[in-house]
Protein backbone atom coordinates (compact mmCIF):
# COMPACT_ATOMS: atom_id res chain seq x y z
CA UNK A 1 0.00 0.00 0.00
CA UNK A 2 1.56 3.16 -0.79
CA UNK A 3 1.71 5.93 1.74
CA UNK A 4 0.80 9.45 0.06
CA UNK A 5 1.26 12.27 1.60
CA UNK A 6 -2.81 13.18 2.60
CA UNK A 7 -2.68 9.97 4.56
CA UNK A 8 -5.66 10.51 7.02
CA UNK A 9 -4.98 12.48 10.22
CA UNK A 10 -6.47 11.28 13.28
CA UNK A 11 -7.81 13.66 15.54
CA UNK A 12 -9.15 12.91 19.04
CA UNK A 13 -11.75 15.59 20.39
CA UNK A 14 -12.60 16.43 23.64
CA UNK A 15 -15.74 18.29 24.60
CA UNK A 16 -17.94 17.63 27.54
CA UNK A 17 -20.94 18.82 25.77
CA UNK A 18 -22.89 16.34 23.08
CA UNK A 19 -23.62 19.32 20.84
CA UNK A 20 -20.15 20.78 20.67
CA UNK A 21 -18.58 17.13 20.26
CA UNK A 22 -21.26 16.61 17.17
CA UNK A 23 -20.30 20.11 15.90
CA UNK A 24 -16.26 19.23 15.89
CA UNK A 25 -16.35 15.79 14.47
CA UNK A 26 -18.84 17.16 11.57
CA UNK A 27 -16.24 19.85 10.68
CA UNK A 28 -13.18 17.60 11.15
CA UNK A 29 -14.66 14.82 8.70
CA UNK A 30 -15.70 17.27 6.28
CA UNK A 31 -11.50 18.32 6.17
CA UNK A 32 -11.23 14.43 6.09
CA UNK A 33 -10.04 14.03 9.29
CA UNK A 34 -10.45 10.51 11.05
CA UNK A 35 -12.20 11.54 14.16
CA UNK A 36 -12.24 9.68 17.99
CA UNK A 37 -14.41 12.49 20.26
CA UNK A 38 -14.64 11.49 24.35
CA UNK A 39 -16.39 13.76 26.76
CA UNK A 40 -13.79 14.31 29.34
CA UNK A 41 -10.02 14.79 29.96
CA UNK A 42 -9.93 11.63 31.84
CA UNK A 43 -10.80 9.86 28.46
CA UNK A 44 -9.20 11.46 26.63
CA UNK A 45 -6.06 10.16 28.46
CA UNK A 46 -7.44 6.82 29.15
CA UNK A 47 -7.38 6.89 25.45
CA UNK A 48 -4.03 7.90 24.83
CA UNK A 49 -2.84 5.09 27.08
CA UNK A 50 -1.65 7.43 30.06
CA UNK A 51 -3.74 5.89 33.09
CA UNK A 52 -4.11 7.30 36.37
CA UNK A 53 -1.46 5.21 37.97
CA UNK A 54 1.14 6.71 35.90
CA UNK A 55 -0.24 9.83 35.75
CA UNK A 56 2.71 11.02 38.87
CA UNK A 57 5.70 9.36 36.68
CA UNK A 58 4.35 11.19 33.46
CA UNK A 59 5.02 7.78 31.49
CA UNK A 60 3.16 5.12 29.51
CA UNK A 61 3.99 1.67 31.62
CA UNK A 62 4.75 -1.02 28.76
CA UNK A 63 1.17 -2.44 29.01
CA UNK A 64 -0.52 0.84 28.03
CA UNK A 65 2.27 1.56 25.63
CA UNK A 66 1.35 -1.44 23.87
CA UNK A 67 -2.57 0.12 23.71
CA UNK A 68 -0.93 3.29 22.78
CA UNK A 69 0.99 2.04 19.68
CA UNK A 70 -1.54 1.27 18.37
CA UNK A 71 -3.61 4.01 18.53
CA UNK A 72 -1.97 6.89 16.89
CA UNK A 73 -3.38 10.46 17.61
CA UNK A 74 -2.05 13.15 15.47
CA UNK A 75 -3.60 15.83 16.76
CA UNK A 76 -5.74 16.48 19.86
CA UNK A 77 -8.18 19.44 20.34
CA UNK A 78 -10.37 20.10 23.11
CA UNK A 79 -12.18 22.48 24.77
CA UNK A 80 -11.06 24.55 27.85
CA UNK A 81 -13.84 24.78 29.83
CA UNK A 82 -14.75 20.92 30.97
CA UNK A 83 -16.57 19.81 35.02
CA UNK A 84 -13.26 17.88 36.26
CA UNK A 85 -10.31 17.85 34.56
CA UNK A 86 -10.06 21.17 32.28
CA UNK A 87 -8.57 21.73 29.23
CA UNK A 88 -5.75 23.31 30.13
CA UNK A 89 -5.05 20.17 32.83
CA UNK A 90 -4.87 18.04 29.81
CA UNK A 91 -2.30 19.68 27.56
CA UNK A 92 -0.20 19.79 30.91
CA UNK A 93 -0.34 16.06 31.46
CA UNK A 94 0.37 15.73 27.92
CA UNK A 95 3.08 18.27 27.36
CA UNK A 96 4.76 16.67 30.59
CA UNK A 97 4.34 12.66 29.14
CA UNK A 98 7.96 11.94 27.16
CA UNK A 99 5.41 9.64 24.78
CA UNK A 100 2.68 12.39 24.26
CA UNK A 101 4.38 15.73 24.30
CA UNK A 102 4.91 15.77 20.68
CA UNK A 103 1.38 15.51 19.20
CA UNK A 104 -0.21 18.90 18.45
CA UNK A 105 -2.92 20.21 21.16
CA UNK A 106 -5.52 22.91 20.20
CA UNK A 107 -7.85 24.46 22.28
CA UNK A 108 -11.34 25.91 22.07
CA UNK A 109 -13.35 28.39 24.24
CA UNK A 110 -16.18 29.98 24.21
CA UNK A 111 -15.23 32.96 25.96
CA UNK A 112 -12.22 35.35 25.04
CA UNK A 113 -10.10 35.63 28.19
CA UNK A 114 -6.51 36.89 26.82
CA UNK A 115 -4.68 35.69 30.29
CA UNK A 116 -6.51 32.49 29.72
CA UNK A 117 -5.58 32.13 25.50
CA UNK A 118 -1.86 33.33 26.63
CA UNK A 119 -1.33 30.64 29.31
CA UNK A 120 -2.27 28.21 27.30
CA UNK A 121 -0.27 29.00 23.76
CA UNK A 122 3.12 29.52 26.70
CA UNK A 123 1.87 26.05 28.07
CA UNK A 124 2.35 24.68 24.54
CA UNK A 125 -0.84 24.48 22.83
CA UNK A 126 -0.65 25.60 18.98
CA UNK A 127 -3.59 27.20 18.26
CA UNK A 128 -6.82 28.46 20.04
CA UNK A 129 -10.02 28.69 18.54
CA UNK A 130 -13.25 30.71 19.66
CA UNK A 131 -16.18 28.86 20.01
CA UNK A 132 -18.29 28.21 17.80
CA UNK A 133 -15.21 26.93 15.93
CA UNK A 134 -15.57 27.53 12.10
CA UNK A 135 -14.01 25.66 9.11
CA UNK A 136 -11.81 28.27 8.32
CA UNK A 137 -10.25 27.51 11.88
CA UNK A 138 -10.37 23.60 11.00
CA UNK A 139 -8.60 24.76 8.07
CA UNK A 140 -5.97 26.13 10.22
CA UNK A 141 -4.77 22.53 11.59
CA UNK A 142 -3.43 20.51 8.77
CA UNK A 143 -0.01 22.97 9.04
CA UNK A 144 0.81 21.78 12.57
CA UNK A 145 -0.10 17.57 11.91
CA UNK A 146 2.78 18.38 8.47
CA UNK A 147 5.65 19.48 10.72
CA UNK B 1 -47.61 31.59 -10.27
CA UNK B 2 -46.24 27.49 -10.22
CA UNK B 3 -47.55 26.69 -6.44
CA UNK B 4 -43.91 25.42 -5.88
CA UNK B 5 -42.67 27.98 -6.86
CA UNK B 6 -44.65 30.17 -4.76
CA UNK B 7 -44.09 27.40 -1.77
CA UNK B 8 -40.21 27.85 -2.26
CA UNK B 9 -40.56 31.23 -2.23
CA UNK B 10 -42.61 31.50 1.45
CA UNK B 11 -40.25 29.25 3.08
CA UNK B 12 -37.19 31.64 1.40
CA UNK B 13 -39.03 34.42 2.98
CA UNK B 14 -39.42 32.31 6.40
CA UNK B 15 -36.27 31.69 6.73
CA UNK B 16 -34.95 34.61 5.71
CA UNK B 17 -36.86 36.37 8.75
CA UNK B 18 -35.64 34.52 11.45
CA UNK B 19 -32.15 35.77 10.23
CA UNK B 20 -33.44 38.90 9.77
CA UNK B 21 -34.92 39.32 13.35
CA UNK B 22 -32.29 38.06 14.75
CA UNK B 23 -33.74 34.37 16.03
CA UNK B 24 -30.89 33.25 14.33
CA UNK B 25 -26.86 34.04 13.33
CA UNK B 26 -24.67 32.96 10.74
CA UNK B 27 -23.93 30.27 13.02
CA UNK B 28 -27.15 28.34 11.94
CA UNK B 29 -25.90 28.95 8.28
CA UNK B 30 -22.56 27.30 8.93
CA UNK B 31 -24.51 23.74 10.58
CA UNK B 32 -26.39 23.96 7.36
CA UNK B 33 -23.05 23.69 5.38
CA UNK B 34 -21.78 20.92 6.99
CA UNK B 35 -25.20 19.03 5.77
CA UNK B 36 -24.92 17.14 2.69
CA UNK B 37 -25.85 13.79 1.11
CA UNK B 38 -23.84 11.74 3.50
CA UNK B 39 -25.80 13.64 6.60
CA UNK B 40 -28.67 15.08 5.48
CA UNK B 41 -30.16 14.96 8.74
CA UNK B 42 -27.61 16.83 11.01
CA UNK B 43 -28.88 20.09 11.14
CA UNK B 44 -32.24 18.66 12.52
CA UNK B 45 -30.24 16.39 14.45
CA UNK B 46 -28.29 18.84 16.17
CA UNK B 47 -31.21 21.37 16.73
CA UNK B 48 -32.83 18.37 18.27
CA UNK B 49 -30.28 17.84 20.67
CA UNK B 50 -30.37 21.54 21.78
CA UNK B 51 -34.01 21.35 22.05
CA UNK B 52 -33.56 18.43 24.67
CA UNK B 53 -30.44 20.17 26.50
CA UNK B 54 -31.86 23.59 26.90
CA UNK B 55 -34.87 22.52 28.21
CA UNK B 56 -33.47 20.08 30.44
CA UNK B 57 -31.27 23.07 31.96
CA UNK B 58 -34.44 25.45 31.72
CA UNK B 59 -35.65 23.18 34.07
CA UNK B 60 -32.18 23.01 36.09
CA UNK B 61 -32.01 26.97 36.15
CA UNK B 62 -36.13 27.02 37.49
CA UNK B 63 -35.36 24.46 40.39
CA UNK B 64 -31.98 26.57 41.26
CA UNK B 65 -33.75 29.32 41.74
CA UNK B 66 -36.32 28.16 43.83
CA UNK B 67 -34.03 27.05 46.13
CA UNK B 68 -34.23 28.69 49.80
CA UNK B 69 -30.21 29.61 49.65
CA UNK B 70 -29.44 29.92 45.97
CA UNK B 71 -26.52 28.59 44.37
CA UNK B 72 -25.22 31.19 42.21
CA UNK B 73 -22.04 29.19 40.93
CA UNK B 74 -24.15 26.63 40.02
CA UNK B 75 -26.36 28.59 38.38
CA UNK B 76 -24.25 30.16 36.44
CA UNK B 77 -23.03 26.85 35.61
CA UNK B 78 -25.91 26.28 34.12
CA UNK B 79 -26.61 29.34 31.87
CA UNK B 80 -22.79 29.12 30.92
CA UNK B 81 -24.11 25.53 29.53
CA UNK B 82 -26.77 26.68 27.71
CA UNK B 83 -25.00 29.91 26.30
CA UNK B 84 -22.31 27.93 24.50
CA UNK B 85 -25.43 25.11 23.37
CA UNK B 86 -27.22 28.13 21.89
CA UNK B 87 -24.52 29.98 20.45
CA UNK B 88 -23.22 26.74 18.90
CA UNK B 89 -26.19 26.38 16.78
CA UNK B 90 -27.05 30.02 16.08
CA UNK B 91 -29.89 30.80 18.27
CA UNK B 92 -28.62 34.47 18.85
CA UNK B 93 -31.63 35.77 21.09
CA UNK B 94 -30.91 33.06 23.52
CA UNK B 95 -27.41 33.52 23.58
CA UNK B 96 -27.51 37.34 24.42
CA UNK B 97 -30.01 36.87 27.31
CA UNK B 98 -27.40 34.22 28.69
CA UNK B 99 -24.72 36.99 28.77
CA UNK B 100 -27.20 39.48 30.59
CA UNK B 101 -28.31 36.40 32.95
CA UNK B 102 -24.48 35.42 33.61
CA UNK B 103 -23.69 39.08 34.82
CA UNK B 104 -26.77 39.04 36.98
CA UNK B 105 -25.67 35.73 38.57
CA UNK B 106 -21.96 37.27 39.07
CA UNK B 107 -23.95 39.80 41.12
CA UNK B 108 -25.86 37.50 42.79
CA UNK B 109 -28.91 39.26 41.92
CA UNK B 110 -32.18 37.32 42.22
CA UNK B 111 -34.12 39.83 40.30
CA UNK B 112 -32.44 40.22 37.84
CA UNK B 113 -31.85 36.35 37.49
CA UNK B 114 -35.61 35.81 37.92
CA UNK B 115 -36.02 37.94 34.99
CA UNK B 116 -33.30 36.53 32.80
CA UNK B 117 -35.00 33.44 33.19
CA UNK B 118 -38.27 34.20 32.35
CA UNK B 119 -36.62 35.80 29.11
CA UNK B 120 -34.66 32.69 28.33
CA UNK B 121 -37.61 30.70 28.13
CA UNK B 122 -40.17 32.80 26.22
CA UNK B 123 -36.99 33.24 23.76
CA UNK B 124 -36.34 29.59 23.75
CA UNK B 125 -40.04 28.88 23.22
CA UNK B 126 -40.45 31.09 20.51
CA UNK B 127 -36.83 30.10 18.28
CA UNK B 128 -38.42 26.60 18.65
CA UNK B 129 -41.83 26.77 17.52
CA UNK B 130 -39.98 28.52 14.35
CA UNK B 131 -37.52 26.24 14.08
CA UNK B 132 -39.84 23.11 13.89
CA UNK B 133 -42.10 24.89 11.54
CA UNK B 134 -38.79 25.12 8.93
CA UNK B 135 -37.98 21.93 9.82
CA UNK B 136 -42.00 20.46 8.67
CA UNK B 137 -42.32 22.42 6.07
CA UNK B 138 -38.66 21.08 4.91
CA UNK B 139 -40.08 17.57 5.79
CA UNK B 140 -43.56 17.71 4.03
CA UNK B 141 -42.28 17.24 0.61
CA UNK B 142 -45.06 16.47 -1.32
CA UNK B 143 -47.63 17.53 1.52
CA UNK B 144 -46.30 20.79 1.26
CA UNK B 145 -49.23 22.60 -0.14
CA UNK B 146 -51.70 21.02 2.16
CA UNK B 147 -49.29 21.82 5.46
CA UNK B 148 -49.01 25.30 4.35
CA UNK B 149 -52.56 26.19 4.20
CA UNK B 150 -54.13 24.42 7.18
CA UNK B 151 -51.49 24.80 10.17
CA UNK B 152 -48.55 26.76 9.32
CA UNK B 153 -48.33 30.75 10.48
CA UNK B 154 -45.67 32.56 8.31
CA UNK B 155 -44.11 35.82 8.37
CA UNK B 156 -42.63 37.45 5.28
CA UNK B 157 -40.36 40.02 6.33
CA UNK B 158 -38.03 42.27 3.93
CA UNK B 159 -35.64 39.93 2.17
CA UNK B 160 -32.02 40.81 0.57
CA UNK B 161 -30.70 37.73 1.72
CA UNK B 162 -29.05 37.00 -2.40
CA UNK B 163 -26.56 34.35 -2.16
CA UNK B 164 -27.05 33.18 1.08
CA UNK B 165 -30.86 33.04 1.02
CA UNK B 166 -30.38 30.79 -1.90
CA UNK B 167 -27.83 28.44 -0.24
CA UNK B 168 -30.18 27.85 2.71
CA UNK B 169 -33.23 27.21 0.37
CA UNK B 170 -30.67 25.22 -2.05
CA UNK B 171 -30.20 22.65 1.21
CA UNK B 172 -33.64 22.62 2.13
CA UNK B 173 -35.61 21.54 -0.87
Amino acid sequence: MAITSDAQFHVLAVDDSLIDRMLIERLLKTSSFHVTAVDSATKALKFLGLVEDDMRTFDTPSVASKFHQDVEVNLIITDYCMPGMTGYDLLRKIKESKSLKDIPVVIMSSENVPSRINRCLEEGAEEFFLKPVQQSDVNKLKPHLLK
Amino acid sequence: MDVMVQLQRQLFDYTASLFHEGFLDEQFNQLQQLQDESNPDFVVEVVTLFFEDAERLLNELTNALSQENIDFRRLDAHVHQLKGSSSSIGAQRIHTVCISFRNSCEEQNVEGCLKSLQQVKHEYSTVKSKLETLFKVRRSGPFLVRVLICNIEMTYGETDFGCRGVSVLGSVI
